[in-house]
């Protein structure tokens, strides 16, 4: 692999050839701050945030769109690199709503992180706002397009991960603005609500409605897990608050999908606080079910199981496993169906 | 699967997909699959649907309703007559080709496109295409399986792939996607009447042998019953006592209406389940379960991964499932003592050659695929690659077998089934967000057959086959082509199987889902 030399802050780095000046700055452990880029997408370089000073070149350089140069000398925090980015970042709120106190994203969202760091607090400029309607209508994904900065990390994942197209950029200047086609809400594309785009987002442009109100995102537990629904073995964050389940985001580090997910793994996880799902064991008396307790439950249970095998013999039970359960339970379930109950009548979906 | 899923974007040349709805069913791997295709891998889709990869194929093929193995048998007749087969593959790596040429050698393209509805020219065109990709992957899923002749069905995709030499390297094989989260680790975990852990046979006496002393107990030497016989024997009596964990017979295997008489015929049925659902109406006992988010554990994907399940509240029924299991032994006087799923897995793999090498702690970072037989090995993310389980790959001359029951005068249409992109089986039902949105059936019907019957899409159909008749709305479309009905089977309302097929496949006892003839009338 052909590697190249450049210096970064002033020290000496070594990547190699068509590392991004971003990728080659944050292996020396320089932190560039970007709002389009991010891994696994394709660059643009829309934002401008990501800009550096890079000795003898006529402007600065979009460092997540630039490939590192031999003997390249990039100054990643330089005044003038500063004063640009304040400048962007002043642009940026000059038309986003300043309502961080109550906005779901806060404490996740990358243009409030930004504009602490770099000291903005209010825009420069006044002038005309947007005011488009909050998009609600579906159950899972609300669209604040008045929060949107036009990164379209949105547009790309849509593109590039799902392979769906749903969204892109319409209008023009000022009224730029992503919009699924005829710039209908996503209920009436065809949108397949991943949530992939939610994902990504860097503001509260696009937030989970599942979420919303539910917790401020930094009380959030979250506990890496895999998904209960296909075969494809995804892993997502479980998202907890007080002992509850509040919602799944994605978890970058999984193995085998990355950031993404589908409308179950993403959206359906909400079954488990489903109000009827089964608290306590039930017995069938004269055809109803009476909440019994565990201990009476059981009981009759090894009462019964027992009666049934001294009567007919092992093979009069048969158990069926389950392929949603987990490897542990399923392993139990083989083992007291052969060892406690005496046969091999165990069996599970796999077939039907 | 033989190979792994992230082959696809990184090593596939080619896709080849039969009988599977990828970007509804395990829509992960549909991106991947589009992704692929879009950076320049073919794409070729075998479905009689106009499933959403049709859209972006380089070739779909609308094969009719169970004619997978003539056309698979066709393709192999092309790439023998045109000399494209991997003639080193086949000789140092298989055996029984004979059989597999003069059985071929009748699937003429001119024979196999009157049976399949494709025409000579695609038939040529894709053979060729498949033979000569250096890296192809095959992937099927219940398209393939839910037939009478199911077994056939991945026996002639083996053919196919051994023909060809498309086994044992990266972007090739044949990979089955599998259904549910765990449906392969229910499987590896000895849920099945005929294996312990690990594919050990229980008429095996060394296996038997083994788990005896781990377990302390003498073990039954004869093969159990497949689900389907487990009903047959509850409905003549022979079984009598059942106990279901996780799972709803009653609206997801085919042929309703003998699930129900069978558990009806139960003299105790304990049922362990997150809700009160048509099976457990059923039971004498119902133990309510925990989910997914209330235990540790693991489960093991399609491609053989094994993934932590990590517990993120407490269990709402105030215990989990592996501790409820444990407590019912007890009572039975047989306790098992593990302090946590841990525990288990460990007792697991050191029965389980295929899995002895992992364990949580190796599991941490991005899970592992088995085969692992010792701590030292990686894993394995392809299979097959210098020799088969057996040796050499075994061909097989596979002749067509037509469903067992295909539309008459009296049943005109032909029914299929399957998943929509929204529901998960007949979890999803209870996720308010998506039941919001997708609340009902809406069965797809060929625009031509809605004309002639006069229905829209919303109005309500009644179905009725030999075993009964339901309600559903539906969608015109021309994602099925003309004589066909298709149905999800998410919705209690709308319960598909109660009016599929008996049909099965003899070995693995697999319902023949995918067809069935019905009648059709506005409801």
């Amino acid at each position: 692999m052909e590697m190249v030399k450049l210096t970064i802050n002033g020290k000496e780095v070594e990547v190699p050839a068509g590392t991004t000046i971003l990728n080659a700055a944050e292996q020396a452990g320089f932190s560039i701050p970007r709002l389009c880029y991010m891994e696994g997408l394709s660059s643009v370089g829309a934002c401008r945030l990501c800009v550096v000073e890079v000795k003898g070149a006529r402007a600065l350089v979009a460092s997540c769109a630039a490939a590192v140069a031999p003997g390249m000398e990039v100054q990643t925090h330089s005044p003038s690199v500063m004063e640009a980015r304040r400048m962007i970042l002043d642009l940026l709120i000059a038309n986003h709503p300043l309502d961080c106190l109550t906005c779901e994203k806060s404490g996740e969202c990358s243009l409030a992180e930004y504009c602490y760091e770099y000291g903005v607090k209010e825009s420069t400029f006044k002038g005309e706002k947007h005011n488009y309607p909050i998009e609600t209508s579906n159950p899972f994904i609300v669209r604040d397009m008045n929060k949107c900065i036009l990164c379209g990390k949105c547009v790309r994942a849509c593109s590039e991960i799902t392979g769906q197209d749903t969204i892109d950029f319409a209008y023009r200047g000022f009224n730029s603005k992503v919009i699924p086609f005829y710039d209908e809400e996503l209920v009436e594309s065809n949108c397949v609500f991943c949530g992939q785009c939610v994902s990504v987002c860097p503001t509260g442009a696009l937030t989970e409605k599942q979420m919303a109100g539910k917790g401020r995102r930094w009380e959030l537990t979250k506990v890496k897990t895999t998904c209960p629904f296909c075969g494809t073995g995804c892993n997502f964050d479980l998202c907890v608050k007080d002992g509850k389940l509040i919602g799944v985001a994605s978890n970058p580090s999984a193995p085998v999908n990355g950031r993404a997910l589908c409308i179950k793994g993403r959206f359906g996880w909400d079954f488990v606080n489903n109000e009827k799902r089964l608290t306590t064991p039930l017995i069938k008396k004269e055809g109803k079910f009476e909440e019994a307790s565990w201990d009476e439950a059981l009981t009759l249970i090894a009462n019964s199981l027992k009666e049934i095998k001294n009567k007919y013999g092992p093979n009069s039970f048969a158990a069926l496993s389950s392929a949603r359960c987990t490897n542990e339970e399923n392993y139990l379930v083989q083992k007291f169906t052969r060892a406690v109950m005496g046969t091999n009548n165990v069996d599970h979906c796999a077939r039907t | 699967m033989t190979n792994s899923i992230n082959e696809i974007t990184t090593d596939a040349q080619l896709m080849l997909l039969i009988g599977t709805n990828t970007t509804e069913a395990h829509p992960v791997i549909g991106y991947k699959m589009r992704q692929a295709k879009r950076n320049g891998a073919k794409l070729i889709v075998v479905d009689p649907r106009r499933i959403d990869l049709a859209e972006e194929a380089d070739y779909w093929l609308r094969i009719k309703s169970g004619t997978d193995i003539p056309f698979l048998n066709g393709l192999m007749h092309i790439i023998l007559k045109e000399g494209l087969h991997d003639k080193n593959f086949v000789e140092t790596r298989c055996e029984n080709f004979e059989a597999l040429e003069s059985t071929v050698k009748n699937y003429t393209p001119d024979y196999v496109s009157k049976l399949t509805g494709i025409s000579e020219e695609d038939l040529y065109a894709v053979a060729r295409l498949y033979a000569t990709t250096d890296r192809a992957m095959i992937f099927y899923t219940l398209g393939i399986t839910e037939h009478i002749c199911g077994t056939q069905n991945v026996m002639s995709i083996a053919n196919l792939a051994m023909l060809t030499g498309h086994l044992g390297r990266p972007g090739t094989g044949v990979n089955p996607i599998r259904g549910q989260n765990n449906v392969q680790g229910a499987c590896d975990m000895g849920a099945l009447p005929n294996v312990f852990s690990g594919y050990q046979p229980v008429i095996n006496e060394e296996a038997r042998k083994k788990f005896e002393k781990a377990w302390g107990v003498s073990l039954p030497d004869k093969v159990g019953l497949m689900i389907p016989q487990m009903f047959d024997a509850a409905n003549s009596g022979e079984v009598k006592a059942m106990y279901i964990l996780g799972e709803n017979p009653v609206l997801t295997d085919p042929n309703s209406n003998h699930i129900r008489k069978g558990l009806d015929k139960l003299e105790f049925l304990v049922v362990q389940e997150l809700f009160l659902t048509e099976t457990a109406e059923y039971a004498d006992v119902i133990l309510p379960a925990a989910s997914f988010a209330e235990t540790n554990g693991t489960f093991t994907s399609t491609e053989r991964r094994v993934q932590r399940v990590r517990k993120a509240i407490e269990p709402v029924p105030g215990q989990t499932n592996w501790q409820t299991i444990m407590a019912m032994s007890a009572k039975m006087g047989y306790p098992m003592e593990y302090n946590s799923p841990e525990e288990i897995w460990n007792e697991m793999a050191s029965l389980s050659p295929a899995m002895a090498g992992i364990n949580y702690e190796r599991l941490e970072a991005k899970g592992m695929q088995w085969p692992c037989p010792s701590l030292d090995h990686p894993g394995t993310p392809c299979l097959h690659g210098t020799s088969f389980s057996r040796g050499k790959g075994l061909f097989q001359g596979i002749d067509h077998i037509p469903p067992q029951e295909m539309p008459d005068e009296e049943y005109p249409f032909l029914l299929n089934t399957g998943r929509i992109l929204q529901h998960y089986n007949v979890t999803t039902p209870y996720s308010t967000g998506i039941q919001s949105m997708w609340s009902e059936e809406y069965s797809e019907f060929n625009p031509a057959d809605a004309a002639k019957l006069g229905v829209e899409t919303g109005d309500k159909i009644k179905v009725t086959s030999r075993r009964g008749s339901i309600t559903a709305r539906i969608k015109v479309t021309d994602r099925v082509p003309p004589g066909m009905l298709w149905m999800s089977f998410h919705y209690a309302e709308s319960p598909t199987n109660a009016i599929t097929s008996e049909g099965l496949d003899p070995i693995t006892k697999t319902g023949e889902y995918k067809v069935c003839a019905v009648r059709i009338e506005k409801a």
